[in-house]
C-alpha cells in the first residue's frame, strides 16, 4: 500500500522553478511576525490551531474526570461550567475555524494557480487578531469570578450575571469574527479573480468550492454573532434591556438572534470538510470525483438551507405549533442535499482502485462517523421528539460525531495528504495508521454511550449526575483520555519526526491519480510559486482527467 | 451499582408513548438507511481495491442515479413528516385543562403554585450535600435516588389534563420530565404552557435542562401522582399546614426573633449566590460583610432585596416577614453590627 509513495516524478511539462533563492525570503522571527507569504500564513495558523486544540482538549479532560464518577470529586461547579464553556469556545473560534482557514491559505493559491492570496497584508492581519483573542479566552480564568461559563452559546440572562470573564470573551469573539471576515474576503477576491488561465469556476477542484461558499456564510453570519454580544456587552455596562424583560427586553431574542449566526457556523465547519474530503477519495479511489455537478448545487443548496433552519435549536423555547412545523420541515430538507453528498462520495469508491493509506483512512472515518452523525441530526429535527433529546447528551453525541468525526477528522486527512506538500518529506505510514485508528477507536468509546445517556435521560452541561448514569459515563472518561493521548502521539510521533525528514524525502507526486494543481509544484512547495501562472493546456489536462466540462 | 441503560424512560402517559413510538420509527429507519449506505461502501471497500488488484472504473456522473437519489431521501421525508407532525400538534394542544399549575424556575429551585386552590410551595434538591461533596475523597454513600429527590413532590391527580405554566425569576430553566415527553423552558418575563396527564399513580422523576448557573445540576423535579381522594386528602393537608405556618403581618418581632428566621430564610434563598458565609463568590456575586448595602441606611437594603439589580434577582415573592427577617440577620451576622431591627411593617411601607 505504500507503493503510491514510489511513484516516478512525472510533471506533465516543464516550467522554472527552484530559482527562489533570487528572491526575497525573509528569514528568523520577522518571518513570521511579518509574514504575507500564503504558506508562512497557513502554517501560523495551522500552529495557532493545534495549540488551541490541545488547549481545549485539557478542558475536555478536566470535564471528563470530574464526571467519571458520580459525586463532586475535582473541580466545582463554577469552575465546571467555565470549562464547558471554553472548551466549546476555543475548539470552534480556536481550533476549527483557524485551521479550515489555515487550510485555504496554504492550498487555495497552489490549486488556483495564483501567486498568492489576493491581499497578502491583510492576510498577515486576519491572524495576528488570534492569538490575542485565544490569550484572552485563556487568562479570563485567571480574572475575578473566573471565565465566562455560560456555555458557548452565552444564553441571556444567564450570561448577564457573569463577572468580566465574560466581557473578555465578548472581546475575543469580536476580534475573532473581524479575523474570519477578512480571512474570507481574502478567499472570496482570490478565488474569483486568481484562478489559472482556462480554469472557470466549474472546473475548479471542490475544495475551492466549498471554501467559497463558507467565505460567504462567514461574512453573512459573523455580523449577526457581533450584534448578538455587543447587545449583550450593552445589557451588562450600560443599562440597555435587549434581553432583559424587567426593561422590556426578550431573553428569546438573544437565541434567535445567536442561532441565526450558529446554525450556518455548524455548516461553516462542515462545508470545508466536505471539500477535503472530495479531493482525498477520488485520490484514493483513482477515479474522477462522481457528481462534480451535483456536489457543487449540493453545498450550495446546505449553505442556503442553513439560514432559514434556526430555530430547531429552540424547539423548548415554546414556539407556536405552526413555527416548530415549519422550522421541522426545513431542517428535515437538509438531509436531502447532504445525502446527494455522501452517496456520490460513495459512487466516487465504487468500482474504484482503492488503495488505503493514512489520508483515504481519515476520510472513510469521516464519511462513516459524519453519516452517523447526520442521522442522529435528521432524528433531531423531529419536533416532537427532540422536545426528549434536547439539551440532553444525545445532542452531546450527535455534534460530537459532526465536528470531530466530521470536521477533525477530515483536517487530519488534509494533514496526511497535504503535509508531504508542505514539508518536503513523507510521514511514517505506520504510524499515521496507528493515529487514525488509536483516534477512530477512542472516539466511538468516548461519543457512542453519550447517546444513551441523553436517551435514558442524563441532562447536558451538569457537573453531577445520577448514579443510574454512572456506567456510561465511566466508559466515556477512559474514551476520553485515550483520544487525548491520540493526538499527543500524533503531535510527537507524527508531525515532529515529519518536519525532521520522516520517512524520507516526498516526490513532487507523492500519490497516484491527483490531478489538481498543487501537485505541479516540487515538494516541498517553494517559497515562491506560480509567479507565471500555469499554461492553459496544462489547466485543461487536469481538468480533463478530473471529467470536469 | 451502574447500570447501562440504552433506551428511553418508560412512558407514563399516551403522549409519551406516542413520542417514544416515533423516536423508535426514526431510529429504524435511520439505522436501516445507515447499513444499507455503508453495506455498498464496504462492498466497494473490500471487493475494489487496488491490492485485490481491481483496475479503476472511469464513470463519473449519472443523471438517473443523481436524480433518484434526490427523489427517494425526499420521499422517506415525508413518509416521517406525517406521523412527527401528528404528535407535534397533540404535544402543543394545551386547551381543556382540568388543573393549572403555575411553575416558576429559580436559581436554584423550583416554585409551584396550583392556581385554583391558592397552594403554593418551593421544591429544593433533598440529596444531603455530604452525599455530593467528595474533594476529599470520603464521601458518605450516595442515596436511592441521589441527586433526584426534593422536599416537596409537586403532587398531581392521575388521568387529568394538567396544565402548567413556566415562567423563571432570574435566568432561563428548562421543566423537564422524560416520562411525560415534557420539556419546557420557563424564561423569565414570559409565560410559557405545556400539558401532561399521568396514567398511573407513582413517583416520576426529571432536571432542570437549561444551563442556568453554578447549581444547574442540582435543579431536580419530581412528580408525585395521586388517585383524585388521595390528592384532595394531600391539598386540604397542604393548605393547612401553609396556613398554619402563616406569620401575622402586624407581630413586631423582636431581635433573636428575627436573627433566628432570618438564617432560615437566608439558607433557603440567598446562600447559594452569597455563602453561608455571606462572602459571596469573588467577581460573581458580590459579598454581604461590611457591604455599602447591608451597613449602609436600611431603606436602600429593602429595595435591594424587593427590587433587585443586574445578577440580583428581585425577591418580591417573599413575604414582608420573610425579607425583615432576612435582612435584619444580614445587617447583624457575620461581624455586620448595624443593631438595628427591621420590621414587616418597613417593608409593608417600602413595597408602595
Amino acid at each position: 500500500m505504500t507503493s503510491a509513495t514510489k511513484t516516478v516524478e512525472a510533471p506533465l511539462h516543464e516550467h522554472g522553478h527552484g530559482h527562489d533563492h533570487a528572491h526575497d525570503h525573509p528569514s528568523g522571527l520577522s518571518r513570521w511576525l511579518t509574514a504575507t507569504n500564503h504558506k508562512d500564513i497557513g502554517t501560523l495558523y495551522l500552529w495557532f490551531s493545534f495549540v488551541m486544540f490541545m488547549s481545549g482538549g485539557v478542558m475536555a479532560l478536566m470535564i471528563r474526570l470530574e464526571l467519571f464518577q458520580p459525586g463532586m470529586q475535582f473541580i466545582n461547579p463554577e469552575l465546571f461550567n467555565q470549562f464547558t464553556t471554553l472548551h466549546g469556545l476555543i475548539m470552534v473560534f480556536g481550533a476549527i475555524m483557524p485551521a479550515f482557514t489555515g487550510l485555504a491559505n496554504w492550498m487555495l493559491p497552489l490549486m488556483l494557480g495564483a501567486p498568492d492570496m489576493a491581499f497578502a497584508r491583510m492576510n498577515n492581519w486576519s491572524f495576528w487578531l488570534l492569538p490575542p483573542a485565544g490569550l484572552l479566552l485563556i487568562i479570563s480564568f485567571a480574572v475575578p469570578g473566573g471565565a465566562a461559563a455560560a456555555g458557548w452559546t452565552l444564553y441571556a440572562p444567564l450570561s448577564t450575571q457573569m463577572g468580566m470573564g465574560m466581557d473578555l470573551t465578548i472581546f475575543a469573539v469580536h476580534i475573532m469574527g473581524m479575523s474570519s471576515i477578512m480571512g474570507s474576503i481574502n478567499i472570496i477576491v482570490t478565488i474569483l479573480n486568481m484562478r489559472a488561465p482556462g480554469m472557470t469556476m466549474m472546473k475548479m477542484p471542490m475544495f475551492a468550492w466549498t471554501t467559497l461558499i463558507t467565505a460567504y456564510l462567514l461574512i453573512a453570519v459573523v455580523p449577526v454573532l457581533a450584534g448578538a454580544v455587543t447587545m449583550l456587552l450593552t445589557d451588562r455596562h450600560f443599562g440597555t434591556s435587549f434581553f432583559n424583560p424587567a426593561g422590556g427586553g426578550d431573553p428569546v431574542m438573544y437565541q434567535h438572534i445567536f442561532w441565526f449566526f450558529g446554525h450556518p457556523e455548524v455548516y461553516i465547519m462542515a462545508l470545508p470538510a466536505f471539500g477535503v474530503v472530495s479531493q482525498v477519495i477520488p485520490t484514493f479511489a483513482r477515479k474522477p470525483l462522481f457528481g462534480y455537478h451535483s456536489m457543487v448545487y449540493a453545498t450550495s443548496s446546505i449553505a442556503i438551507l442553513s439560514f432559514i433552519v434556526w430555530a430547531h435549536h429552540m424547539f423548548a423555547t415554546g414556539m407556536p405549533a405552526v413555527g416548530q412545523l415549519f422550522f421541522m420541515y426545513a431542517t428535515m430538507l437538509i438531509a436531502v442535499p447532504t445525502g446527494v453528498k455522501v452517496f456520490n462520495w460513495i459512487a466516487t469508491m465504487w468500482k474504484g482502485s482503492m488503495s488505503f493509506e493514512t489520508p483515504m483512512l481519515f476520510a472513510i472515518g469521516f464519511v462513516c462517523l459524519f453519516t452517523l452523525g447526520g442521522l442522529s441530526g435528521l432524528m433531531l429535527s423531529i419536533a416532537a421528539v427532540d422536545i426528549q433529546y434536547q439539551d440532553t447528551y444525545f445532542v452531546v453525541a450527535h455534534f460530537h460525531y459532526v465536528l470531530v468525526a466530521g470536521a477533525l477528522f477530515s483536517l487530519f486527512s488534509a494533514y496526511y495528504y497535504w503535509s508531504p506538500k508542505w514539508t518536503g518529506f513523507m510521514y511514517h505510514e505506520g504510524r499515521g495508521k496507528l493515529h487514525f485508528w488509536w483516534s477512530m477507536i477512542a472516539f466511538n468509546v468516548t461519543f457512542f454511550p453519550m447517546h444513551f445517556l441523553g436517551l435514558a435521560g442524563m441532562p447536558r452541561r451538569i457537573p453531577d449526575y445520577a448514579t443510574q448514569f454512572t456506567g456510561f459515563n465511566e466508559i466515556a472518561s477512559i474514551g476520553a483520555l485515550a483520544f487525548g493521548l491520540a493526538q499527543i502521539y500524533f503531535l510527537f510521533f507524527v508531525v515532529m519526526p515529519q518536519l525532521r525528514g520522516g520517512a524520507g524525502p516526498a516526490s513532487q507526486k507523492p500519490w497516484d491519480g491527483v490531478n489538481t494543481l498543487e501537485w505541479e509544484v516540487p515538494s516541498p512547495a517553494p517559497f515562491h510559486t506560480w509567479e507565471t501562472p500555469p499554461q492553459r493546456e496544462l489547466v485543461e489536462q487536469l481538468s480533463a482527467a478530473q471529467k470536469l466540462h | 451499582m451502574a447500570d447501562y441503560k440504552t433506551d428511553m424512560q418508560a412512558p407514563a402517559n399516551e403522549l409519551a408513548s406516542k413520542v417514544i413510538g416515533l423516536h423508535e420509527l426514526m431510529l429504524y429507519i435511520c439505522g436501516a438507511i445507515f447499513v444499507a449506505v455503508f453495506g455498498v461502501m464496504f462492498y466497494s471497500i473490500f471487493k475494489h481495491r487496488k491490492s485485490a488488484g481491481h483496475k479503476a472504473a472511469n464513470f463519473h456522473e449519472n443523471a438517473t442515479v443523481e436524480v433518484v437519489w434526490t427523489i427517494v431521501p425526499l420521499i422517506i421525508l415525508v413518509l416521517m413528516a406525517l406521523p412527527a407532525t401528528k404528535v407535534v400538534l397533540a404535544q402543543k394542544d394545551t386547551k381543556s385543562e382540568d388543573l393549572t399549575i403555575k411553575v416558576t424556575g429559580y436559581q436554584w429551585k423550583w416554585g409551584y403554585d396550583y392556581l385554583q386552590d391558592g397552594v403554593s410551595f418551593y421544591a429544593n434538591l433533598s440529596t444531603p450535600r455530604d452525599q455530593i461533596e467528595d474533594y476529599q475523597g470520603q464521601a458518605a454513600n450516595k442515596g436511592e435516588n441521589y441527586l433526584l429527590e426534593v422536599d416537596n413532590h409537586l403532587v398531581v391527580p392521575v388521568d387529568k389534563k394538567i396544565r402548567l405554566l413556566l415562567t423563571a425569576n432570574d435566568v432561563i430553566h428548562s421543566w423537564w420530565v422524560p416520562a411525560f415527553a415534557v420539556k419546557q423552558d420557563a424564561i423569565p418575563g414570559l409565560i410559557r404552557d405545556t400539558w401532561f396527564k399521568v396514567d398511573k399513580p407513582g413517583i416520576y422523576r426529571g432536571q432542570c435542562a437549561e444551563l442556568c448557573g453554578k447549581d444547574h445540576g442540582f435543579m431536580p423535579i419530581v412528580v408525585e401522582a395521586k388517585t383524585q381522594a388521595e390528592y384532595d386528602k394531600w391539598l386540604e393537608a397542604k393548605k393547612k399546614e401553609i396556613a398554619a405556618q402563616q406569620d401575622d403581618p402586624n407581630k413586631v418581632w423582636k431581635k433573636d426573633e428575627l436573627m433566628a428566621r432570618g438564617e432560615k430564610v437566608y439558607n433557603a434563598n440567598c446562600v447559594a449566590c452569597h455563602q453561608a458565609s455571606g462572602q459571596g463568590v469573588p467577581g460573581t456575586f458580590p459579598s454581604l460583610v461590611g457591604s455599602k448595602i447591608t451597613v449602609g441606611p436600611a431603606g436602600g437594603h429593602i429595595d435591594m432585596v424587593l427590587n433587585g439589580k443586574a445578577a440580583m434577582p428581585p425577591w418580591k415573592h417573599l413575604s414582608d416577614t420573610e425579607i425583615a427577617a432576612v435582612v435584619t440577620y444580614e445587617r447583624n451576622a457575620w461581624g455586620n453590627n448595624k443593631g438595628d431591627l427591621v420590621q414587616p411593617s418597613d417593608v409593608k411601607a417600602a413595597r408602595k
